[in-house]
């Protein structure tokens, strides 16, 4: 078992090692969290309107 | 089926969606299995010392920083001779993830470069070819945004895509070239890697676990800019039907 405030402390550059772990992780969740919203949101008004072009009369000549 | 059947957007939105949660699963799966090997199993570096597990998160990200640029100058090149539909919408969709990668690679470096070499910056031939990345990253993606029209904004896109290109051997020959202060290629050497077994697995592992989750990424935003031009081609049909 590791001995947790050794691990922590990372033989003294826990400030530097530490914020480059944490600013990857977040960014990279932030950027997948984005990219899913964007595309769930645009396939949905996508389809949602192609179905309402689609039951709409046919005007098209 | 045939390669090609997939340059139909609708078709290939279709694999994407069967795809996505394959690849975002393994993407994290390796992102957690990366992470605990350079945290927990990699050893200390002789002389640096806990400070190279750094390593991990800062020699993928740049990798990824070059990769992505090169899949994006690939694509355009693809886009400019074959008109492949797809093309375009992948390098658009690669912009913002390869800028995301860039900035890690600065930011990862500079928490490297100060315990290491005492500066957060310094203007050596290598940091400053990723900088002007990061710029050709910010460049391409305002310049979609800039330009109304389209058809000119497209064209332009593929250009200023190619044209940064080259940039991409000065970055990674930058070390040989010039007299910097980052240390050269350990990894993609003639001769072989020269780092040890034990932290190059960990350092693999997270390369990997990042070009999975670019993949991912990639097919999550062209999926979205797919619909986005459904829905505007759409809207577009409606506002010139006869009323």
């Amino acid at each position: 078992m590791t001995d947790w405030s050794t691990f922590f402390a990372m033989g003294g550059y826990a400030a530097y090692v530490w914020p480059a772990y944490a600013i990857s992780v977040v960014s990279l969740l932030a950027l997948a969290i984005a990219s899913w919203t964007w595309m769930t949101r645009a396939e949905r008004l996508a389809s949602s309107s192609k179905s309402a072009e689609e039951t709409a009369p046919e005007t098209k000549p | 089926m045939p390669v090609l059947a997939y340059a139909n957007p609708e078709r290939f939105a279709r694999l994407a969606r069967s795809l996505t949660p394959w690849l975002l699963g393994s993407a994290v799966g390796l992102l957690l299995a990366g992470l605990f090997l350079g945290l927990f199993l990699a050893p200390p570096d002789y002389q640096q010392g806990d400070a190279a597990r750094i390593m991990y998160v800062h020699v993928p990200a740049a990798w990824m920083a070059m990769f992505v640029y090169g899949c994006m100058a690939l694509a355009s090149a693809v886009a400019f001779i074959w008109k492949h539909p797809l093309a375009d919408v992948a390098a658009k969709a690669s912009a913002p993830i390869g800028c995301i990668f860039t900035a890690l690679a600065l930011i990862t470096g500079m928490l490297w470069g100060k315990p290491m070499w005492g500066a957060w910056w310094v203007w050596d031939a290598r940091l400053t070819s990723v900088l002007i990345l990061f710029f050709m990253y910010l460049g391409y993606i305002v310049l979609w945004n800039a330009i109304e029209d389209p058809a000119r904004a497209v064209r332009a896109a593929r250009i200023l895509a190619l044209v940064g290109a080259i940039n991409i051997p000065i970055i990674k020959f930058s070390v040989d070239w010039w007299n910097t202060l980052h240390q050269g290629a350990s990894v993609f050497r003639a001769d072989g890697p020269s780092i040890t077994g034990s932290m190059l697995i960990p350092l693999l592992v997270m390369a990997v676990a990042y070009n999975v989750l670019y993949a991912a990424l990639l097919l999550i935003r062209m999926r979205a800019e797919i619909a986005e031009r459904r829905l505007r081609s759409i809207r577009l049909g409606l506002e010139f039907e006869p009323k």
